[in-house]
């Protein structure tokens, strides 16, 4: 009851000076709603870019191709040698026929060329196709299979997507750089707007502190006028997370560039990006006050 | 045990190297009027400060209610705030709060509930004679109205001590009798145990209450009723 009692005060004390000390508490909020649109970019991208390597690596696939001289005893024996190798997780064989067949399929232009070809001048070859279980011992696996005897060329898409990994790690290392920068800023700023609200109210603490008020008692409608402004310092990245990134998605379909960039549903995805948000912007307030709070007021 | 302050070779050097108060002995009685007289650098603010720690002193022991007010940490000070109230010369006062609201401060503070807080408020008013400026802010009070609503303050949560630092040392010697009179009124009424500093001979003179005379941080004299000597200043 007493403890309500105390915290319906402190944030009635805290409204009230944030109110009081406007245009403080302005520059504080813009300061972290600014940190937080960055922080909330980055947690959407760094989960979308999480999200599409993960499926890449999934869909990472060994294609291993056949000589063309081998015969059906070759290739069973292929087949018993890459069932074998222990990183191995699934596998597919397919005759050129099938092959050109697929391809066929999937363009107009594969097949008006693919039909003029016989089996016998197909520059095509039979493949195995094969899945691993880690995706990290990709090459090492290749390379085994390279050594299997009447085995032409291995293939793996490793290259070109390594480095594109690669890429956006990097990037994902400078965002946090930044984001953990502008933070250091956020929580300066508000350092002095609850610095100043302390030093307007000094004469009241020190009463506060004769009449024989707790240390908690004090400190608290400070901590809360943090926590206010940060709660309202992620009001517009909230707004730009719900409606940005689905209206971004949406105009998009989906996919960023290729279909091999998929981008994660908004739903519910947009939802923990803002309670994400509010959170960060809620405890960066309160270490920013509670700094303030322990330098300024030594109670 | 009747003692509800005690001090036992109580030493205060302050950081630049002066020393306030030396080897001070003391004991004061439960319900008891105390004045604590001296002239400048006496110690007596010094005295007055380490009873409410915002001074620790550097020897000795000083013992407040119970408690031990050198061995008191800081997030602890509260502890003892409660048990007394203080006086100041300037009033103390929040200038944009009512009389009313000024005196609820102090126990709002604290978490009392607000049946209590006006029960009480309203209480301590009259007791310092100002029921009728409940609403008022305190620049619309006298200087005399200003301090007694001070002492409201210091008296509404019902302490055992009440602690004046030079409280008439701002008013005219008609409003310090005043004072004078609601303090008298509050040690007699309310049994609480008032410590006062003063200089004010023609007060001391007049109340006739007990006296510690401290001269350079020395304890010169304790007296029944006794009176303010030259020898003192």
């Amino acid at each position: 009851m007493k403890l309500f009692r105390m915290l319906g005060r402190s944030i009635r004390d805290a409204v009230k000076s944030v109110v009081r000390n406007f245009s403080l508490s302005l520059a504080s909020i813009s300061c972290i709603t600014i940190t937080l649109i960055i922080v909330a970019v980055a947690i959407i991208a760094s989960y979308n870019v999480q999200n599409f390597t993960k499926e890449i690596e999934r869909d990472m696939t060994i294609v291993a191709f056949v000589d063309n001289d081998a015969d059906e005893e070759d290739v069973k024996e292929i087949e018993s040698d890459i069932k074998s190798i222990s990183n191995v997780s699934k596998y597919t064989y397919q005759t050129k026929t099938e092959v050109k067949e697929k391809m066929q399929a999937e363009s107009d232009v594969f097949n008006t060329v693919l039909k003029n070809w016989s089996d016998e001048e197909s520059p095509l070859k039979d493949t195995f196709q094969i899945k691993v279980k880690d995706v990290e011992k990709l090459k090492q696996t290749a390379m085994r299979i390279q050594s299997i005897d009447k085995i032409a060329v291995v293939r793996y898409g490793s290259g070109m997507v390594d480095k594109m990994i690669a890429a956006f790690n990097q990037v994902e290392k400078i965002t946090y750089g930044i984001v953990i920068a502008l933070i250091v800023v956020t929580v300066f700023l508000i350092v002095n707007t609850i610095k100043l609200t302390i030093s307007a109210r000094r004469r009241e603490i020190s009463i506060m502190r004769l009449v024989g008020a707790s240390n908690f008692t004090i400190k608290t409608p400070f901590i809360i006028e943090g926590m206010i402004l940060g709660l309202f310092g992620s009001i517009v990245p909230v707004l730009i997370t719900m409606y940005g990134y689905t209206a971004f998605y949406n105009h998009f379909d989906g996919y960023l560039y290729s279909q091999l960039i998929q981008l994660i549903k908004p739903e519910p995805f947009i939802y923990q990006v803002s309670l994400a948000v509010i959170v960060i912007g809620i405890i960066v307030g309160m270490i920013g006050s509670a700094s303030a709070v322990r330098k300024y007021l030594k109670v | 045990m009747s003692d509800l302050i005690r001090l036992k070779n109580v030493e205060k050097k302050y950081k630049n190297g002066t020393t306030a108060i030396y080897d001070l002995n003391l004991a004061i009685e439960k319900g008891s009027f105390v004045f604590i007289i001296g002239g400048s650098g006496s110690g007596k603010s010094t005295l007055i400060k380490m009873l409410y720690r915002e001074e620790k002193p550097t020897k000795g022991q000083v013992i407040v209610g119970g408690l031990d007010v050198a061995k008191l940490k800081n997030s602890k000070v509260y502890k003892l705030r409660r048990k007394l109230g203080i006086v100041f010369q300037d009033y103390r006062l929040l200038p944009k709060q009512t009389v009313y609201e000024n005196v609820a401060f102090a126990l709002e503070c604290i978490g009392e509930k607000k049946e209590m807080i006006r029960i009480n408020v309203l209480k301590a008013l009259e007791d310092v004679g100002l029921k009728n400026k409940v609403h008022s802010y305190p620049d619309q009070l006298s200087g005399g109205e200003q301090q007694r609503v001070a002492i409201a303050r210091a008296i509404v949560n019902n302490p055992k001590l009440l602690l004046c630092d030079e409280p008439t040392g701002n008013l005219d010697p008609e409003m310090s009798m005043e004072i004078m009179k609601v303090l008298e009124d509050i040690n007699k009424r309310r049994g609480t145990t008032i410590v006062m500093a003063t200089h004010d001979k023609e007060i001391v003179n007049k109340m006739k209450k007990q006296v510690v005379t401290l001269k350079q941080g020395h304890l010169v004299k304790f007296k029944q009723k006794g009176k303010y000597e030259d020898e003192a200043i």
